[in-house]
């Protein structure tokens, strides 16, 4: 693979996996109380995604990434601070809602309107990145319908492994029932990953990197084009906090001969 | 909604079966027609050979079988998947298309939705028919809330998790099913399908049929009280549980977190095992818990486990603030251990 590969991640921003979320109805539909206050990651499938892509570009010579990533600008030039000196990439941004309540269609458009925008993004040498869902809409489908309206015929969901051969052929192994791999070969891209978790460690921060991509980040960020996501045609009759509480009984007195005794006849129960 | 056309789709297993996520499937597709007055049901089938996966479900009372099959549709391959689904989908007029979660569907279901200009939503957890109204119920923010919606747009695609409905056993009953020809051109063979491999941990990974989920959290990796790590025997502990109870092995993402970042830890762990808002959402009727401190982003991925309990020594961890039935306050190396010995 002398030219290497494009590689471009589809990545947007969720609530820390920490916050707790509580769901209000708005005007235009349902949203977080205080969305834009809450604290944002990278959403953490499509952080793989980019990991690995950055993996991809220190091992093959000539690959690039770049990250589409969607959201409310202001709050994506926060999340960048945290991103930028993790593995180099050129940011294109999209100023628009990511709440996970918005339609993957028009999700899906946005992003690959985009992606075909890119300039110098060569589509034969394309690898379509992404999260094999979200932790906001967790639908598990937007990386299917991009690489749908890019053309891309040869798609893979909840990969955690991709290896590229010396002649440039991929092999992936994507997730399937009973804890197996489906392992298969595809020639060469096009094609669309959406990634579980992979099995790259988060790579640690470098300063130079973030440097190099904060240059860019700040003229993608003023770039970045406002989209307006409808959710026409969609009505939500409600959306609740799952009514789970329980009430805990704590033992605590008595020996660990009886606790052991009570586990083992309530796992033979 | 009186002119639906209401979709039940599958793809026959390896042996030409249908799975149980799909006849669990059926039983819904099934119900919403029941419920729908006016509606019209029908079924398609992709598979390598469908004829038995046709006469499992043939007692469905759907009033068209539609089937895709054939070499190329023997294998789990997007391009040749969504071929032969926009084929059914287009055949029958569907608007609305019921499908069971599987890994195969996942990933082409929602292409096929694309191709069609229809919607998708996943992870269905329920139907809600109200008079005329039919809406969906699925989780959002990694089922840290339930949404109950309805939309407007045509086709509309479903696909229903593992565990929502009862499975189907209907006798089979003689018919006759369409077969629909979709060539396969090699612009659509460009993947190779090369086959299946077990994971190392193939053995303990989130076993759907187990009835007890025994997650081992990071605390197993911590100094004990004489001061040591004993990852030996922690691991020796929680495979003999594991194996005299049958149970499915999940983890909190703190613990495989550790291993993908070398730090020693259990062999038999991977990120397959993780549970929570990154990880898997189970469904067994039961979960008990070691070691690990019941943390919020962990347990929404409880959300579909019935009789919860755990084992920690803080009597105030996670676990205690209602999201466990009962919470044992005592050294789980010692517990665990004394619990195997009496299974």
């Amino acid at each position: 693979m002398s030219t290497g590969f494009h590689v471009v991640v589809c990545g947007s921003l969720v609530p820390d996996l920490l916050q707790t979320l509580e769901p209000v109805q708005g005007p235009a539909g349902p949203g977080l109380r205080n969305e834009l206050m809450l604290p944002s990651v990278l959403d953490p499938w499509a952080a793989h995604a980019l990991f690995e892509a950055g993996h991809l570009a220190a091992t093959v010579p000539g690959t690039k990434v770049w990250l589409v990533s969607l959201g409310p600008k202001a709050k994506l030039q926060q999340l960048m601070m945290s991103i930028a000196p993790k593995v180099p990439f050129e940011l294109v941004a999209i100023d628009a809602s990511a709440s996970g309540f918005t339609d993957p269609v028009e999700v899906a458009a946005a992003l690959a309107g985009a992606i075909e925008k890119i300039p110098t993004v060569d589509r034969s040498r394309l690898l379509l990145f992404g999260g094999c869902a979200s932790a906001s809409r967790d639908a598990g489908v937007t990386v299917q319908m991009v690489g749908e309206r890019l053309g891309i015929a040869d798609q893979f969901l909840a990969a955690d492994e991709l290896t590229v051969s010396a002649q440039g052929t991929l092999t992936i192994l994507e997730r399937v029932e009973g804890g197996r791999y489906l392992v298969s070969e595809v020639a060469g891209p096009p094609c669309a990953i959406a990634w579980a978790t992979g099995n790259l460690p988060e790579p640690p921060n470098n300063p130079q990197v973030g440097m190099l991509n904060m240059r860019t980040m700040m003229p993608a960020l003023q770039k970045a084009q406002p989209v307006q996501l409808s959710a026409s045609g969609t009505t939500f009759h409600s959306v609740e906090l799952p009514k789970q509480e329980r009430h805990t009984r704590i033992v605590k007195d008595i020996s660990i001969d009886e606790m052991a005794r009570e586990i083992a006849n309530w796992i033979k129960e | 909604m009186t002119t639906e056309i209401i979709l039940f789709l599958a793809h026959s297993e390896d042996d030409g079966s249908l799975s149980r996520s799909a006849l669990e499937t059926l039983t819904g597709a099934m119900e919403l027609h029941r419920q729908s007055s006016g509606a019209t049901f029908v079924t398609g089938f992709i598979g390598g050979d469908v004829s038995a996966a046709v006469a499992e479900a043939s007692g469905c009372d759907a009033g068209t079988f539609y089937a895709v099959s054939g070499p190329d549709f023997a294998m789990s391959r997007y391009a040749s998947d969504a071929a032969a689904l926009e084929a059914i989908c287009r055949a029958s007029g569907a608007t609305i298309v019921v499908a069971p979660a599987t890994s195969r569907f996942n990933r082409a279901i929602p292409g096929v939705a694309q191709r069609l200009g229809g919607r998708i939503d996943t992870h269905v957890g329920g139907f809600v028919l109200n008079g005329a109204e039919f809406a969906i119920q699925r989780g959002y923010y990694r089922q840290r809330m339930i949404a109950t919606l309805t939309r407007t747009a045509r086709p509309w695609f479903l696909t229903v998790d593992s565990g929502v409905f009862l499975r189907w056993e209907g006798a089979p009953v003689p018919v006759q099913a369409t077969a629909l020809n979709v060539t396969i051109g090699d612009g659509l063979r460009k993947t190779n399908v090369v086959g299946y491999k077990a994971p190392l941990a193939s053995a303990q990974t989130i076993r759907p049929d187990a009835k007890l989920l025994f997650v081992a959290g990071v605390g197993w990796t911590k100094k004990q009280a004489d001061g040591q790590v004993h990852l030996e025997d922690a691991a020796k502990i929680i495979l003999t549980v594991v194996d005299k109870s049958g149970a499915s092995l999940g983890s909190s993402k703190s613990l495989v977190d550790q291993s993908s970042e070398g730090q020693s830890v259990f062999s038999f762990m991977s990120h397959l095992n993780q549970v929570g808002q990154t990880g898997s959402t189970p469904r067994h009727p039961k979960g008990l818990a070691a070691c690990c401190h019941g943390e919020e982003p962990h347990v929404v991925g409880w959300r579909f486990i019935g009789e919860r309990r755990a084992i920690n020594l803080d009597p105030n961890c996670g676990w205690a603030q209602g999201k466990a039935d009962v919470l044992y306050v005592a050294d789980a190396f010692e517990l665990v251990a004394r619990v195997s010995q009496l299974l």
